[in-house]
């Protein structure tokens, strides 16, 4: 099945979010969202940072770590690192060192970047830069974009992908701002003493995924 | 006997996920049953066991200024060593269900806080006990979510039905179960915390959940806490 835009988005956003269905990225979820200002920062610095990678780790994977059937470009071939791909590439052996490694150079650029060219954007994200490298959504997306991908048969394109890292960085960044919510109201409200913080915080997800597991049958786009 | 105090110390008292909050995330995807819990702890304990020992050998040798990359260097390594032996040794199955999760081991931040805060600084032995302790204590923190979760949600242990009239309210094994169970679980441990507190107890300082979910990664942890205000809004 070939997949569009539209349902990249809605299953992505919306019947497979991030946190809430495929549990990535619960350590900012579950820290950073005690006040909605940290969360709405957080959750636009790891949009930006998972679109990047996206567009990044699925260039890897498609010229560097696999070979194209039809013996299309493959760097390491084009550069006589090696003579031929194996078959099925060096998927399973460089995926995961080369995604970590190419995800904490990206930080590490956009945060020289944006601190040298967009002061503004700098001071409201750099705080939260440096955590995004351990960020599980951001590598977790760039896995599933390309070769945990659902549909083998049907693998994404560049642009697929790239635009499926964005809006998983949508779909974290709303999950963050709606726990943010609920989180401001639950610190004035009469909460048991051994459930208060972190374990009602836990409770109040479980009964938001519960929410939007009700947008599975809405579309039936299953990712 | 000593020694075996020190671990189960280590695995009680400092628990990953109930006392620091660590690796929340296999903590929770992987726990639809007993048996995905044990393989997940398992390959997360084997890293775990396998990078403190490197990095506690190379301790002298790492430079300070590009440790946290070099950290992450010999974690990739090693997990990408867990997965060629998962795809082999693990049941189809297993493999399914524990999907990105296992290369996802590498942003663990139970590992990297492990080599940052235990293993760049002791001998090689202090280390081998310090990732058998938390090891143990993150095997059986899954393995006690996973059994709740199984035994509710499937009426199941191990795969085998445990009671044939019962219905299982499959709830428990879906993602918002996985989160009211491990919420639930939290708050009972703090209640212990709170009852031994209470009874004045002094035995051993009950384990501050709430004090650490401000801290979820060991490592690059830039929030200002100083500073009430968001620099720039």
């Amino acid at each position: 099945m070939d997949i569009g835009y539209v349902e990249l988005a809605i299953g992505t956003i919306l019947i497979s979010n991030l946190v809430l269905a495929r549990f990535l990225g619960l350590c900012p979820f579950i820290g950073v969202t005690r006040r909605t200002s940290d969360a709405v920062g957080m959750g636009f610095a790891v949009m930006f940072v998972m679109t990047l990678a996206s567009f990044v780790t699925s260039l890897l994977y498609k010229f560097v770590l696999t070979a194209p059937a039809d013996g299309g470009f493959n760097l390491l071939v084009a550069l006589g690192v090696v003579r031929e791909m194996p078959a099925g590439g060096y998927v399973l052996v460089l995926k995961t060192i080369s995604y970590i490694l190419v995800i904490a150079v990206l930080v590490q650029f956009v945060e020289m970047v944006l601190r040298k060219s967009v002061p503004v954007l700098y001071k409201a994200l750099g705080i939260y830069l440096p955590l995004i490298t351990t960020n599980c959504a951001v590598m977790g997306v760039a896995l599933l974009g390309t070769s945990d991908w659902k549909y083998p048969d049907h693998p994404l394109s560049v642009a697929q992908t790239t635009w499926m890292g964005f809006c998983g960085g949508v779909g974290f960044t709303l999950a963050m701002i709606l726990m943010s919510g609920i989180r401001e109201r639950l610190a004035t409200s009469r909460v048991p003493k051994a459930l208060q913080n972190v374990p009602i915080a836990f409770i109040s997800t479980g009964l938001m995924a519960l929410a939007f597991l009700g947008f599975g049958k809405m579309f039936g786009i299953a990712l | 006997m000593h020694l075996l105090k020190a671990l189960l110390h280590k695995a009680v008292k400092t628990n990953p996920v109930f006392g620091l909050m660590l690796g929340l995330c296999p903590t929770l995807a992987v726990t639809t049953s007993v048996k995905n819990a044990l393989y997940m702890a398992m390959a997360a304990s084997a890293v775990l066991l396998c990078s403190n020992i490197l990095i506690s050998l190379l301790r002298r040798f790492i430079p300070k200024e590009v440790r946290i990359a070099c950290y992450i260097v010999v974690i990739a390594g090693f997990v990408t060593m867990v997965e060629i032996v998962m795809k082999g040794a693990a049941p189809a199955q297993v493999n399914r269900d524990l999907g990105i999760f296992i290369p996802l081991i590498v942003v663990n931040c139970i590992i990297l806080g492990r080599a940052e805060a235990f293993a760049s600084r002791n001998g090689l032995w202090a280390s081998i006990g310090d990732a058998i302790g938390i090891g143990l204590g993150f095997a059986g923190a899954l393995t006690l979510i996973g059994l709740v979760r199984e035994v509710v949600g499937s009426g199941t242990l191990w795969g085998y039905t445990l009671c044939p009239g019962y219905v299982p309210a499959a709830l428990a094994i879906m993602a918002p179960g996985a989160f009211i169970v491990i919420g639930l679980l939290f708050g009972l441990f703090n209640a212990i915390g709170n009852r031994r507190q209470a009874r004045g107890t002094t035995a051993a300082q009950p384990v501050t959940v709430t004090t650490s979910a401000d801290m979820p990664k060991k490592t690059g942890d830039a929030r200002p806490r100083t500073t009430p205000d968001r620099p720039g809004a």
